[in-house]
């Protein structure tokens, strides 16, 4: 599903992200990518959905080389992986459903079934009756799982999330984490960055730990 | 295929929200600026009219000699009609010259004569080229006793046109180009009010098309009703000019008005006008979007 080999990534200016990275993620699997602040987590994951292309090696996702895509095809590649970022990046200036319905309205589904999966993804985060609230009337919390219902609407095979619980409290945190492991149950491979190691050992998830660059 | 119609309506339904939102002032600022060559336009083309009778392209009469016969008179069509130079030809026989010239309240004078005392005689008009070489040419002619450029104030009329219409093309590319700048600009702030949904579509799987569609459809719909409102701009203006222009060619006995821009050409001011929104909106959308990579 998801594999990395002997990836490297220098930013110009010569600073050393990743250094000879390789690892595989089979569907279904669960995995967490942890260490310090600028261990290169950030850099790891936007690697995947080609936000940033390796310097060298390969990244392999559902069976295309990523780092050697061209770019008419990043926004294809992008329906079929879920992503969620450490501040939501949701659009304050419309309802929530209306943020779950963007990535559908790119791919062109007829309104009635559009309408029928952003209900389904708002069901499945626990939001199911918010949809006409705005984001900013909800807590953090919310905001995340809002954010997860966006990257889960189109059913992609990938779910990336960065720091998704770093501005939750333990509480909160715990529920977005669950919402995560739910969706390995379908066969979505997932893959969490985050320095939280006492949340992580909750999970029987594989552990990937980032130290200056390399997989320790 | 009914998904790409759906795009494409949603991107217009977008266009059209952000056109409500601040679009309007722009299309007013276009129209005003494309007013200025369609009136020129409207303007000139009304004084071409004005000016049918003793038209605006030069005019030559070729008379004959008086003692030619008809037949002889009308053989001449041929070798006229041959020289390129020539746009129309009208042979006016000598009968209705007189009848012109009864027409024309000499009816007194004509009725004193014994006989018609004027020849046969061929009106052309020229095509291009120099008037006065023409005019020697036809003088060379056999048959021909004299011929007459009805010349210095026609040809001054004619150069006076010429340098109107220029001056209205010059107008109007002037301002086409500042209709692209106008749209250039506003798609700009649009783009900028709105990055941070561009961004994010990017991030989630949105195509640069996506992303570009709203925008082309702003500039289109900005362009045709700055088109729409200079022609309403236009005719609103000749409407009011009219009534003075009534009372000054009453008292010419004439009926002469300013004509309104046919509805081809208003069409056509709208298209052109959302042509040009459109590349506007290109340049700015390639431009700034770019940057946002």
């Amino acid at each position: 599903m998801v594999s990395f080999s002997a990836v490297a990534k220098r930013y110009p200016g010569g600073q050393e992200a990743l250094r000879d990275v390789s690892f595989s993620l089979e569907a279904g699997e669960l995995a967490f990518l942890t260490g310090r602040s600028g261990a290169g987590k950030s850099t790891l994951l936007k690697l995947i959905p080609a936000i940033e292309r390796p310097t060298s090696g390969s990244v392999i996702v559902n069976g295309q080389n990523v780092a050697s895509l061209k770019r008419a095809a990043i926004p294809y590649l992008r329906r079929n992986i879920g992503l969620v970022f450490q501040d939501q990046k949701l659009l304050y200036d419309r309802s929530v459903y209306d943020n779950v319905m963007l990535p559908l309205a790119f791919s062109g589904h007829a309104p009635r079934e559009a309408a029928r999966r952003v209900r389904a993804a708002l069901d499945k985060v626990g939001l199911a009756g918010r949809e006409n609230a705005s984001p900013i009337q909800l807590s953090g919390g919310e905001q995340q799982r809002v954010a997860i219902a966006r990257a889960v609407v189109n059913r992609p095979s990938v779910l990336i999330a960065d720091e998704p619980t770093a501005n939750l409290d333990a509480e909160s945190a715990a529920r977005v984490l669950d919402i995560f492991v739910a969706f390995r149950q379908v066969g979505v491979t997932v893959l969490i960055a985050t320095h939280d190691l006492a949340l992580v050992e909750r999970y029987a998830g594989r552990i990937l730990k980032l130290e200056q660059g390399r997989i320790a | 295929m009914r998904a790409w119609a759906r795009q494409h309506r949603q991107a217009f339904a977008a266009a059209l929200r952000r056109f409500k939102g601040g679009g309007l002032l722009s299309a007013l600022v276009i129209g005003v600026a494309l007013a200025l060559p369609a009136g020129g336009y409207a303007l000139l083309e009304s004084l071409r009219g004005l000016a049918t009778r003793a038209s605006l392209d030069p005019q030559v009469t070729v008379f004959l000699k008086t003692e030619l016969k008809r037949a002889e008179a009308q053989a001449l069509e041929r070798p006229l009609r041959a020289d390129r130079r020539i746009a129309t030809l009208r042979f006016v026989p000598r009968e209705e010259a007189l009848r012109e010239l009864n027409a024309q309240g000499l009816s007194d004078v004509t009725a004193a004569l014994s006989q018609n005392p004027l020849p046969d005689a061929y009106v052309v008009t020229l095509r291009s080229g120099e008037l006065d070489l023409l005019v020697a040419d036809l003088a060379r002619m056999p048959g021909v006793a004299h011929v007459q450029a009805d010349s210095a104030w026609v040809r001054r009329l004619a150069a006076l046109a010429a340098i109107g219409r220029l001056a209205v093309w010059m107008l109007a590319f002037l301002l086409a180009l500042g209709l692209v700048a106008v749209t250039f600009n506003t798609i700009r702030l649009q783009i900028l009010t709105q990055r941070e949904e561009i961004e994010v579509s990017k991030l989630i799987g949105a195509t640069d098309a996506f992303i570009r569609r709203p925008f082309y459809y702003l500039g289109l719909l900005q362009g045709m009703a700055g088109g729409a409102l200079a022609v309403v701009m236009v005719w609103l203006a000749l409407a009011l000019l009219n009534r003075e222009v009534r009372v000054l060619a009453e008292s010419f006995d004439s009926a002469f008005r300013l004509s309104h821009l046919p509805p081809g050409d208003a069409l056509a001011v709208m298209a052109l006008a959302g042509l040009l929104g459109w590349l506007g909106a290109h340049l700015s959308v390639s431009k700034h979007l770019r940057e946002m990579d």
